[in-house]
Order: C-alpha cells, then structure tokens, then sequence
C-alpha cells in the first residue's frame, strides 16, 4: 500500500512523496515506514511510541483516530495511508522567525 | 449572521450595486436577496499577508459590506512574490494601509474597518464579537488556535486555509455540530519543528490558491448555498495539482467545543504552543545558549581575534551574503561535526538568529562546552554593521 509523505516530513525519507509498504495493519504500514527511515520515528511518535498528537494519520480518508480497530484496522493493497502534520503558514510576517505562511 | 437577518431587513441595492453585480444576480445560488446579505455581512479578515490578499481583494469584488483587517505588520519587498494586495510603492508602508487603499479602489462602498494590533487573549473576543464570519489568514500557531478558540466561544464561522511550500489545507471550522482545529490537532507541534518559510519558501502563487477558497467558503457562508467544507479537511498540492479531501470528524471530547467542555476562556496560547515568554528570559541568554551581538562580534574581530563562525544557512543564501563563517547548511550539521572543533568556541550564525539558536542548541547537547548564538543573524550584520552586507 502506499503511504503519502508530506512535505514537512519528506527530508526525512530521502525526499519521497510516497513510500510503499507491504504490511497488513496501519501499526504495521507505520512501523515498516519508520524501519526503512528511521528519521522519520521521532517525528511521528512520541517515547512511548504513540502517534503525535499534531500528526494526523488517515487510512484513505478517514482518521485513523476514530476507525472502531484505531491502528490495529487491517489494510489492503488499495488503502493509502496518509500522514497530515499540522501547518500553519498563512501570512509570514518577516520577523515572525519560527513560522512562516 | 447575514443568513438569518430577514429578507425585509437587509440592506437595499443601489443602482451602482445592480450594475457592478449584474453577474451575481444572474445567478440563482445569489440572486438579489443573497447579494443583500453580502452587502449586510461583516468579514474579519485575520492577517493582509499571502492568504488575506486574495481573500479579501475577492470579498471586496463580492460586495461583501464590510471587512474588518486585522495587521500590525510592514510591506517588505519579499513580501511581494505572493502577496499581491501590495505595490513595490508600498514597501516600507502599514500593510493595513496598503490594503485599505488596493480595496477601496475596487470597491469605493466597501466599509473597511482596521484593527491594527497583535490579536491576543485580551482582545480577541471582544474584536471578534461584531464580525459574521472570521477568515483566519495567520502564519503561526498559537494565533490558529486562538483564533479557533474565540471562533467556537463567540459561536462565529472559521474559514480557515494555511499553508506550507507548496502545500496547503483549507476547511471550515466551528460551525454549528461542526468540528473545530482543536478536533483535528488537539496539540501544537513543538516550536522549531516545523521550518519557517524564509527557511523553508513558499511558492509564490499557493496563497493565491487557497486564499480564494477561503473566500469562495466565506461567500457560500454567507449566502448560505452550497456545500462548506465543514467536516471535510481539502489538502491541495500545488505541485502535482491534486486535491484531496479527508473526512474531519468532530472530537466528542474535544476540550473546547465537545460535550464535556474544559476551555470555557481564551487562554495563554504562547504557552499552549510551548513558547517561552521573551520577558522572563535574560536578553543575554536563551535556552542555556549565550548570545553574542553583532557589536560585540565586531568588536573582537577588530581585536584580531581567531572567531570559528559556523554559518549554517542554504548555499544559495551563502553567495547572497556572508561574514567570512564557514558554511555547513544545518540539516548536515549533525553528520559533519567531525568539522567543527569541540575545544574551540562556535559562534552559531544564520540569517536572523533562529536556524542558528537552534543548532548552538544541538551542539550544547552533543556536548560542546563552548557555544553561543549571533543573535540578530546576518540581517542585524547588515543593519548595524556593515549596510554594504546585502539583506534577502
């Protein structure tokens, strides 16, 4: 199945937009993501190995957050899943120094 | 809101009004009563940068009746890639000022309304609480939440868009039974993790985008037609031209607008998002890091001092200009610290003093005993130093 990056995110896995993985969960789908670039872990989970609360995951087009299984949902080879980090650009005042739109 | 002022009481069209908005009235979905609530609706739009351009350059062509402004902000001349509500005239100008002036010249009956302030907990309910509609055009996080929290309290419409290179989401918050940011991002990134973007750029027309959906979401709240993107999450990548639309579910436990309510007011949103006060810090320290001035600087390597600046900007900006530092772009400081002598000092130095607090940071955690920040970057070089130093 295939996994979107998003931009913020994708220095991390050597660029890509997309990564394609073979697992038969989301934990899984994630798990395999962050075995192939181990980068990206620390910016998806926290310590204790749990999703960031400022990434949202969705398996096709629903968050993951609130499908019955969460993370444990089995996946296709169909699915997409997708890593939505939030952003906040909008304006981008020149002395605004840490975000920027 | 517009859509429940009875029809009888909405403001009348002028002869002007059926002449310049002879196209909407053609329209079914507008038609002369839903240009009436155009003309009775008050739009706030927050930020007149890259998304408040568009966004209210098209409320005004709309005959929305009135906008209210919100900016503290200067035109800068790097503005002007994306924001196009502004002049090369006005660099140096209020862009609340500039704005006013692009509107009222495409719209003379448009009433402005300029709110020049930082929004902030101690005024945002009560600018917010006379406008229909908020469009939140802002470029940092704990403004968005703010916004989304005054939004839910006052019970007020979010148009919400923001952006990122040439990435961006848009959607429609605080609604009634509709989600709110907090439903979607219960919590802020940490400060720092996500690239500004003067570090990180934005295409210039990406704004334009989705400032324009922001308006169009705005209207059709307005008018009440068509189909808001409340609950839906639209992801738009400018770069392959796809558009996505995820489902955004209201949070039943969401502390602001679920059903077992926590926040019940406005709160410290600098602290939400993990930023620390400028105040309480010392001008000469932050984070453990010392900070150098660019006076100071100067002032030792007049002395004839051996400095090791470590510059760790992009290439490009590095031939835009430079202090003579050695360059290694930040995202290969960490591989490259074999290059960068532990029992020296470093002076960390960037563009404007972020990029490199940041890096003197990770060097104070990798266990460099001597680091300190140029604080100001290059820029304050520029301005206080050396003006021959060009500034991007």
């Amino acid at each position: 199945m295939k996994i979107f990056i998003p931009t913020p995110l994708r220095q991390y896995a050597a660029g890509k937009d997309t990564v394609d993985v073979g697992a038969s969960t989301v934990a899984g789908a994630l798990d395999e993501l962050t075995q192939a670039h181990p980068d990206l872990r620390k910016h998806l989970f926290t310590g204790e190995g749990k999703v960031r609360a400022f990434v949202n995951v969705y398996l096709n087009d629903e968050d993951v957050r609130y499908l019955p299984e969460k993370d444990a949902t089995k996946v296709s080879a169909t699915d997409t899943l997708s890593i939505i980090p939030s952003i906040a650009g909008g304006a981008c005042r020149k002395d605004n120094g840490v975000f920027c739109t | 809101m517009a859509t429940t002022i009875t029809p009888a009481a909405l403001p009348e069209l002028t002869t002007d009004d059926l002449q310049r908005y002879s196209r909407h009235l053609i329209l079914p979905e507008v038609g002369e009563e839903g240009q009436r609530r155009l003309k009775a609706a008050r739009v706030l739009c927050v930020g007149t940068g890259g998304l408040g351009s568009p966004l209210a350059l098209y409320l005004a062509a709309a005959g929305v009746g009135t906008l209210g402004l919100v900016d503290f902000d200067v035109v800068d001349l790097s503005n002007l890639q994306r924001q196009i509500i502004h002049a090369t005239s006005d660099v140096g100008r209020k862009k609340l000022d500039s704005a006013e002036e692009k509107l009222k010249a495409l719209n003379p009956a448009l009433n402005v309304v300029k709110h020049e302030i930082m929004l902030s907990s101690a005024n945002a309910l009560d600018i917010l609480k006379d406008y229909d509609v908020i469009a939140d055009g802002t470029d940092n996080f704990p403004t968005r939440y703010l916004v989304n929290d005054a939004c839910v309290l006052l019970g007020k419409p979010n148009a919400y868009a923001s952006i990122f290179r040439f990435e961006g989401q848009a959607s429609v918050f605080a609604v009634k039974d509709g989600p709110c940011y907090r439903c979607l991002y219960p919590e802020p990134p940490p400060p720092g993790l996500v690239p500004s973007c003067a570090e990180g750029g934005v295409l210039g027309i990406l704004p334009g985008l989705l400032g324009v959906i922001q308006a169009t979401e705005t209207i059709k709240l307005i008018l009440g037609k068509g189909e808001p993107l409340a609950g839906r999450l639209l992801l738009v990548d400018a770069l392959n031209m796809r558009f996505r639309e995820l489902k955004l579910r209201k949070n039943p436990e969401c502390p602001v607008c679920g059903e077992h309510r926590t926040v019940t007011k406005l709160i410290d949103y600098d602290q939400f998002c993990g930023i620390a006060p400028a105040a309480k810090q010392a001008a000469f320290e932050k984070n453990g890091v010392p900070q150098l001035s660019v006076k100071e600087l100067k002032h030792r390597m007049d002395a004839g001092e051996d400095l090791f600046i470590l510059d760790v900007r992009e290439p490009f900006e590095y031939k835009i200009a430079n202090i003579g530092g050695k360059l290694i772009p930040q995202g290969e400081v960490p591989a490259r610290l074999g290059e960068i002598d532990r029992n020296r000092e470093i002076i960390v130095q960037c563009k404007s003093g972020n990029r490199s607090q940041r890096i003197a940071e990770f060097l104070k955690q990798a266990g460099y005993p001597r680091v300190v920040n140029l604080a100001g970057g290059i820029l304050a070089w520029a301005d206080e130093i050396d003006p021959k130093v060009a500034k991007y």
